[in-house]
């Protein structure tokens, strides 16, 4: 692996240019640290950080840059009868950086000698051969201009690498010497040094930006992308959501309604279960319950919250559907015939619900205790028992949190996606009766992108446009929700 | 005096405050009501945690036994020399097979008539197994040498009594007659269950084997995975706390840090998975189901979380800390770094190993990068492979299993959240042991 090596190489000259800027700090103070304008480590911190800093950089850069680079290069240097023949220009360009990563394996296998890969006398058919020895994934076999452009790609994709390497080390070789040649005694080091660390936080503190944008560019460009190839109109009005399964496309239908439906359906049976549970689970443990009770049963609840979502969705798959089933199905307890199979709206619903329990019980926690004691002593001088004064003085008061509880959980609950990949059912369709198996918006994010349709299809970019649909609403509801949270507790701080 | 003789006696009779009026004794019985729902509420959040962990426990025990033919067999260098001259060379190691099976029934006292393909149908082509034996370790021919051989899914489901003869559909896995079989097998001590030690080390099977599945090629996958999000996002999430909360001045630019950290905590996972397929995967071109696009997706889910209970931590910190430090002559930096760093330290560390706990048992976002197509059936070479080979983790493993079509999967599956809920146990109550231990109440 040359890029750990290459930075082993650039931390070495960092680690080196920290001890000689240290002495060389020391050498020209005479030794006496007294004289120095800053601590000796500081003079060798501001040569180590001159050496990682833009070397680091550079090389992030170019290995961002080069891939595209080359892909440019190869791809319209493509002759034109050669793209013409292949379905596009992607699958193309794909099978060749496929047959030169192929190259590369056949030579670090030693099924191919080096020289070989390079050289032109290489001819299609043995390349085949011996690519498939090497347990390269090539499908099918490789026509000669193909093997002629992978070549050209391997070699473009190498020699950048080492003038990447060459140049990485220069330049930290030129900012260790610069660094190097900063260290005097008069020189201030600590200030210079913590100016640079002071950008680097801010640039840790950004990272919550750009995953931001970055969250944002990857839903926007392959949403519009989707829209180019499906109505946009058929996409939010549509009732029907049936894509078809080549992945040709054009007789796929995409309606999203559907989806947002099963979404809101199984959503509303979570928070009909954890609402009220949630809720007098607060309220018992903040107004009623001793600190014994208090220190026993919050953890408890707490430990529901910590269990990750793939064990409630096969929770929901195999005990809660069958049960369900059992109760509501063919043959059941109640000897009725609602429930067909074990996926169903109830089944990712209650367990949805379970989980959403301590989410709600402990916002709303939070929120009963922010209610100022003075309230209740009121009014408890007037007379009124404890449930009175929770049912008509505290709920009240908190009611704006607890709406915006509710509504947080709500955003959690439209996110959610093991629990409805697992237990809700992978048909969507619009119906009323909670124990017909229904789909989501994030299940279907997941089968499409999880199936074997080409990313350039409208079946794969639905995912997309499914995604952004998700953010905006889960996003709309939390910034409200936190709005109405924020401006209530404003009321009583 | 008519008035006055009228207003002393009262129109109602006379009261004891001890008396409870009908009123107050609805009030009362509201009281009562109104705390048995609270009771009510805790108790059913109790009993689905009982179900919870009690169907998790009875589901997924049985993925760690295994049941085996346990078949003392010695094969003798002529036996060998003549088997591997034969043109079916495996069906001769299954006739030694049967051979010595033979001899321990009788040994045991018990006759039951077998065949060949009964023994297959029981245990699969055990004339394979015992020849790659004997191919690799000739050294033993001639010894007595214990095999244990799995026997088929359908006779573990059998021993293990998720069905009897009376549920038994034959079919052409298993026929009734083969039940008798393991019925004699079971006496004379021949089928019996082990603790299945490749279930915890062994690499995923393919569809058709659930016996030989493993979860220990996806627990080093995960491993790889936690490696990156802990070194990406302890020093990150630190950073980026200790700006806002020391240095940052009061401005637009830090207003827009704040509210994106506290949007991105509440995205849902599977947004990170689009995020991961479509700029790590498809821009970057990182290598698909690698533990370290896993690693950075998770990073970025987890650094709202550790940002959020790195800042608490150091709010805790008191001012007159930095006030000393700043006395003395220290530069604001060093005040951070030297004294209120140190102090926050365990409190970060036990926000950070929540947020790995979380990352550990999150599923959607690998569903997309595409680690759940991928069968992982071997252990990366080396530990920079560890980071870029293909691998599966342990969620993504729990999610293959789940989806797969034979039920036998569905133990694995249940035996491996037992796996993952160990290892969120554990380091949650290394958390807890942390905060008890080295956190200062000021």
């Amino acid at each position: 692996m040359p890029l750990l090596w290459l930075l082993l190489i650039v931390f070495a000259i960092a680690a080196f240019g920290y001890v000689l800027g240290r002495r060389r700090a020391l050498v020209s103070a005479n030794r006496d640290a007294r004289h120095l304008h800053s601590l000796p480590s500081y003079y060798g911190w501001n040569v180590a950080l001159k050496t990682i800093i833009p070397a680091v950089m550079l090389l992030l850069v170019w290995l961002l840059v080069q891939p595209i680079v080359v892909y440019n290069t190869i791809s319209s240097s493509l002759p034109s009868d050669l793209v013409d023949s292949a379905s596009s220009q992607g699958l193309l360009m794909s099978e060749i950086s496929r047959v030169s990563d192929g190259l590369s394996t056949a030579v670090s296998k030693g099924v191919l000698s080096e020289e070989l890969a390079a050289s032109s006398s290489l001819d299609a058919e043995t390349a085949t051969a011996q690519l498939k020895e090497a347990g390269a994934v090539v499908t099918n076999d490789i026509t000669a201009p193909v093997l002629s452009a992978a070549q050209d790609y391997r070699s473009a994709t190498l020699s950048g690498r080492w003038i990447m390497a060459l140049v990485v080390i220069i330049v930290a070789f030129a900012g260790a010497i610069f660094g190097l040649s900063q260290s005097n005694k008069d020189f201030r080091a600590r200030n210079v040094v913590e100016t640079v660390i002071r950008y680097l936080l801010i640039g840790a503190a950004s990272i919550a930006i750009l995953t931001t944008i970055g969250i944002v560019f990857s839903l926007v460009f392959n949403t519009i992308e989707f829209f180019r190839l499906y109505p946009a109109s058929h996409f939010f009005f549509g009732l029907e959501w049936a894509p078809s399964f080549s992945g040709r496309g054009g007789s796929s239908e995409l309606g999203v309604l559907p989806l947002l439906w099963g979404t809101l359906y199984i959503s509303i049976v979570a928070l009909i279960v954890a609402v009220p549970i949630g809720l007098f689970a607060a309220i018992y443990l903040s107004e009623y319950a001793g600190p014994k009770v208090r220190g026993f049963a919050k953890p408890l609840l707490e430990i529901l919250a910590g269990i990750p979502t793939i064990v409630y969705g096969l929770f929901a798959l195999l005990t809660v559907g069958p049960l369900l089933v059992s109760v509501f199905g063919d043959g059941g307890v109640l000897g009725v015939n609602w429930q067909g199979g074990g996926r169903a709206v109830m089944t990712a619903g209650i367990v949805m619900g379970i989980m959403l329990i301590p989410f709600v019980s402990s916002l709303s926690d939070d929120i009963i205790n922010a209610v100022p004691q003075a309230m209740r002593d009121g009014s408890y001088g007037l007379g009124a028992t404890k449930s009175e004064t929770i049912k008509q003085v505290i709920i009240p008061a908190a009611l704006p949190g607890i709406v915006g509880a509710i509504l947080l959980a709500a955003s959690r609950a439209i996110g959610e996606t093991m629990i409805v990949v697992l237990g809700a059912g992978a048909a969507a369709r619009l119906s009323l009766n909670p124990f017909e198996a229904m789909t989501t918006v994030t299940a279907k994010i997941v089968s499409q992108l999880t199936g074997d349709s080409d990313f350039a299809s409208p079946e794969a970019l639905v995912a997309f446009a499914l995604g952004m649909s998700l953010f905006v609403i889960t996003l709309g509801l939390n910034v409200f929700a936190l709005y109405i949270v924020r401006k209530y507790r404003e009321q009583y701080d | 005096m008519s008035d006055a003789s009228m207003n002393t006696t009262p129109s109602k009779a006379k009261t004891s405050l001890a008396d409870l009026s009908d009123r107050t004794r609805r009030r009362n019985a509201a009281e009562k009501r109104f705390q048995a729902y609270g009771i009510g509420a805790i108790a059913i959040s109790l009993f689905f945690l009982i179900v919870l962990v009690f169907s998790i426990v009875r589901s997924g025990l049985p993925a760690f036994t295994q049941t085996v033919l346990d078949v003392e067999f010695v094969l003798t260098e002529e036996q060998f020399n003549d088997a591997e001259k034969q043109l079916f060379k495996t069906k001769a190691y299954s006739g030694y097979f049967n051979d010595a099976l033979t001899a321990q029934f009788t040994e045991a006292g018990v006759s039951v008539p077998f065949d060949a393909k009964s023994i297959e149908r029981i245990a699969g082509k055990v004339g394979g197994t015992i020849r790659e034996f004997y191919r690799e370790n000739p050294d033993q021919l001639g010894q007595p040498t214990s095999f244990q051989l799995a026997a088929s899914s359908r006779v573990d489901a059998y021993i293990n009594g998720r069905f009897t003869r009376d549920t038994f559909t034959e079919s052409r896995f298993l026929m009734a007659a083969d039940l008798d079989l393991v019925d004699a097998m079971k006496t004379s001590g021949i089928i019996k269950n082990v603790f299945n030690w490749n279930f915890i080390t062994g690499a995923d099977s393919g569809v058709d084997n659930p016996g030989g599945a493993g979860i220990g090629a996806s627990v080093v996958g995960s491993f790889f995975m936690m490696l990156v999000v802990l070194f990406l996002s302890l020093p990150i999430g630190v950073a980026a706390s200790i700006y806002l909360e020391e240095f940052a001045p009061k401005n637009r630019f830090t207003d827009l840090i704040e509210v994106n950290i506290s949007n991105l905590a509440a995205v849902p996972s599977i947004v990170f998975g689009i995020l991961g397929l479509a700029v790590f995967i498809q821009f970057m071109h990182l290598p698909q189901s690698a533990p370290l696009v896993g690693g950075l997706v998770l990073t970025l889910m987890t650094l709202p979380t550790i940002i959020i209970s790195t800042r608490a931590s150091l709010q805790s910190v008191p001012p007159s800390i930095r006030d000393a430090a700043l006395g003395i002559g220290a530069s604001k930096m060093q005040a951070v770094f030297h004294h209120v760093l140190p102090l926050a330290m365990p409190g970060i560390l036990t926000g950070t190993i929540i947020g790995l706990a979380q990352a550990l048992g999150e599923t959607a976002p690998l569903l997309l990068i595409g680690m759940v197509g991928f069968v992982a059936r071997g252990y990366p070479e080396g530990f920079v492979n560890g980071f870029v080979e293909p691998n599966s983790a342990m969620p993504a493993q729990i999610y293959t299993w789940a989806a797969r079509a034979d039920a036998s999967f569905y133990d694995k599956a249940w035996g491996g959240i037992i796996i993952l809920l160990i290892f969120l146990l554990t380091m949650n109550i290394i958390a807890i042991i942390l905060r008890r231990r080295f956190e200062r109440r000021w």
